[in-house]
């Protein structure tokens, strides 16, 4: 066993030099028109030594250092307590979410400008979640491409502003809508595939869509992205300095207080907050109805659905309409949020994000994704410090998480459906 | 109740079923019977539309279901009981019954779940119980009950005895039994051919996807073809 565990991590240790010794250590400089190769400086190559070395030292004591990683739970005061009985869990995580709910409605006012701004891109990613987990969590569809719903919303709003002079409580259900029409056309096709192949076919759906919005370029603008998407308003009340809308008034001077670029950022805060709050209740319901327990059974066993009548077909389409339906509500949220939107934010890393959430916050869970997507929104934007390495640090942090809750931060606890009897 | 007319069944290129003809009347018990591979399981996936024949027609209570969608043929009237159980394992046993009944009303569940707890008191004990961690016995229960949540005409069974101790095999029995006193039509395919033909009303033999012998269970087990290769002589 030692031997093996020495030969492995000597091979690793290896395998790190190959691979970064040439990455670090030579530099291209260009000296007049030709460019030429340097090596780099003494420090970087006794970093890439020392990189060797720690990665030979982890892989010798892995099992050890992997053993105590896995025992933490142990120290979780959490861990051992008995599972509670459904329905005291149910009020009490009812209760907690109310209190979570009023919380978020009295924070904005007390806290500083950029918190409340990335308190909302934070609840965009909540809704984004909460609905890649019905397609994923749910119906266990593994939808890579999830970010082009959100594109289809952000640019129905932006397009249908900038052509229509359409307001944003307008675009809001029809950027939805819309969304929802996509997934339904492209749940068409992927219907027959599972597992990987549906997860590369809804890759190369979802860079389709933003490599066309990023060519169409008389429509969208292509790159440059189309800006001056306007703010929501509040029954005709407008949140900037000046009217920009005729037979709109200003918020500020309707309440005759001085005017604050905060108000805006709030009222945008308290818009996510409450689609937010809707996705997460609509989807809470659709999953104690039937449709529910049918993209349950599908995923559970396909053949055995099949066998009691369910229409694979209605089943798999109705999950992706309805996930791409609150992935187009965020959209319409956050090109009203930038101003601004462009093709490059909805690349791929962008889906990959969110499906972290879902897998990070445990599949299913609606707890868990509301969780995951606070701590994978705010924990880079904490690390801003140590600025090249954000996103290294964001990397190990998931690493790690995944070693010590592999099902999730909160693990999917199913709400057993009882038939009510009249006694 | 039940007709096949030469029927064909292929997989890709690869024909499973040579030209099938089996009639299930209403209200008996007609089993069918084969060696490994023989083409039992295609031939009752056939009547459910999936894989859909090639050839031939496949008629149901006097409609004719041979290009009808899966879902379709599973909602009238005709419920099946799949090879290896197929149970929703991380759904409860309610759930999993609840399931079977998803296109009846309520009142109507709930008097098809007390019908089928009646059948099978075991399920009733085990009603919040995670159907994945019950017993192969208790598993192959909960599929024939999640099967009648649908009240069906006709329940078509594949293997039900499949990895169950003799005991529990004989309850399974027992029941099918049951089930055609109420007037459930019962098409069952099984390995364990001496219980099957025992019960049955009348049985056919499958060979490599041609009915070879039909005829009334009894007879069907005094054939000496039959207990040469089915009874084990
Ligand atoms: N999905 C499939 N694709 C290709 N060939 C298949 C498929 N399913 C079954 N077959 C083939 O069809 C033939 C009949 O298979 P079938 O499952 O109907 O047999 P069976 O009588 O049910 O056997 P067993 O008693 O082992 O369940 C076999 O040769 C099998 O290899
Ligand atoms: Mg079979």
């Amino acid at each position: 066993m030692a031997a093996h565990n020495l030969k492995h991590a000597l091979f690793c240790a290896i395998i790190t030099l190959v691979i970064s010794y040439p990455i670090l250590g030579f530099n291209l400089e260009s000296e007049g028109t030709s460019i030429i190769l340097e090596g780099a400086g003494a420090t970087t190559i006794l970093g890439v030594l020392l990189a060797a070395v720690i990665v030979f030292l982890f892989q010798l004591f892995r099992d050890s250092v992997m053993g105590s990683l896995r025992q933490l739970p142990a120290i979780n005061p959490l861990a051992n307590r008995k599972p509670m009985e459904q329905s005291k869990r149910l009020r009490l995580e009812s209760t907690l979410l109310t209190l979570m709910i009023i919380g978020a409605l009295i924070w904005p006012f007390l806290a500083s400008r950029g918190a409340v701004d990335l308190a909302t891109l934070v609840l965009i990613y909540i809704m984004l979640a909460l609905g890649l987990n019905v397609v994923v969590g749910l119906a266990g569809l593994l939808d890579l491409g999830y970010v082009a719903f959100y594109a289809v919303g952000a640019y129905t709003f932006a397009l249908l502003s900038q052509y229509y002079g359409v307001s944003f409580w307008f675009a809001l259900p029809i950027g939805a809508l819309l969304a929802a029409l996509f997934g339904l056309v492209l749940g068409f096709p992927v219907l027959r595939l599972r597992g990987d192949y549906l997860a590369i076919v809804t890759l190369g759906f979802g860079e389709i869509i933003r490599i066309l919005l990023n060519n169409m370029t008389s429509l969208t603008g292509g790159p440059n992205g189309i800006g001056g998407i306007p703010d929501p308003t509040l029954f005709g009340m407008e949140f900037g300095r000046r009217v920009k809308e005729e037979g709109n008034t200003s918020f500020h001077e309707t309440f005759g207080i001085a005017y604050s670029g905060e108000h805006k950022v709030i009222f945008l805060y308290l818009i996510a907050l409450v689609l937010a709050v809707i996705t997460a209740v609509a989807i809470r319901r659709l999953m104690r109805m039937p449709v529910g327990r049918a993209w349950e059974a599908l995923r559970e066993d396909e053949i055995a659905a099949k066998s009691l009548g369910l229409s694979r077909t209605a089943v798999k389409l109705s999950a992706f309409t309805i996930g791409a339906f609150f992935a187009g509500f965020a959209g319409t949220v956050f090109a009203s949020k930038q101003g601004f939107i462009s093709p490059e934010s909805f690349v791929f890393l962008e889906s990959a994000i969110i499906l972290a959430i879902v897998v990070l916050g445990g599949m299913g869970s609606q707890m868990g994704v509301i969780l995951a997507a606070i701590a994978v929104t705010i924990l880079p934007e904490l690390a801003r410090e140590f600025s090249e390495y954000r996103m290294l640090i964001f990397g190990a942090a998931m690493v790690l998480m995944m070693v010590w809750r592999p099902q999730g931060l909160m693990p999917m606890r199913r709400i057993h459906i009882e038939l009510k009897r009249q006694e | 109740m039940l007709v096949l007319e030469d029927v064909h069944t292929h997989y890709g290129k690869i024909e499973a079923l040579h030209g099938v003809s089996v009639e299930v009347e209403k209200g008996e018990i007609v089993s069918l019977i084969g060696a490994n591979g023989a083409g039992k399981t295609t031939l009752l996936m056939t009547v459910c539309g999936n894989p859909q024949a090639t050839s031939g027609r496949v008629i149901f209570q006097g409609r004719d279901i041979t290009r009808e969608m899966t879902s379709n043929i599973m909602r009238s009237g005709i419920a099946i009981v799949p090879e290896g159980r197929r149970v929703f394992s991380g759904l409860t046993v309610e759930e999993n019954l609840h399931m079977g009944g998803f296109f009846n009303t309520k009142p109507e569940i709930r008097k098809s779940q007390d019908h089928v707890y009646e059948l099978f008191p075991r399920l009733k004990e085990r009603e919040h119980q995670r159907a994945g961690t019950m017993s192969g016995g208790e598993q192959q229960m909960l599929a024939i009950g999640r099967a009648l949540m649908s009240r069906p005409n006709m329940i078509i069974l594949d293997e039900p005895s499949l990895g169950l101790a003799p005991l529990v095999i004989k309850q399974i029995f027992e029941i099918i039994g049951k089930l055609r006193e109420e007037g459930i039509t019962v098409f069952l395919v099984e390995q364990n051919a001496h219980q099957a033909l025992n019960l049955a009303d009348r049985g056919y033999v499958l060979e490599t996807g041609r009915i070879r012998l039909h005829d009334t269970g009894k007879n069907l087990l005094a054939n000496p073809d039959v207990q040469n290769a089915y009874l084990g002589g």
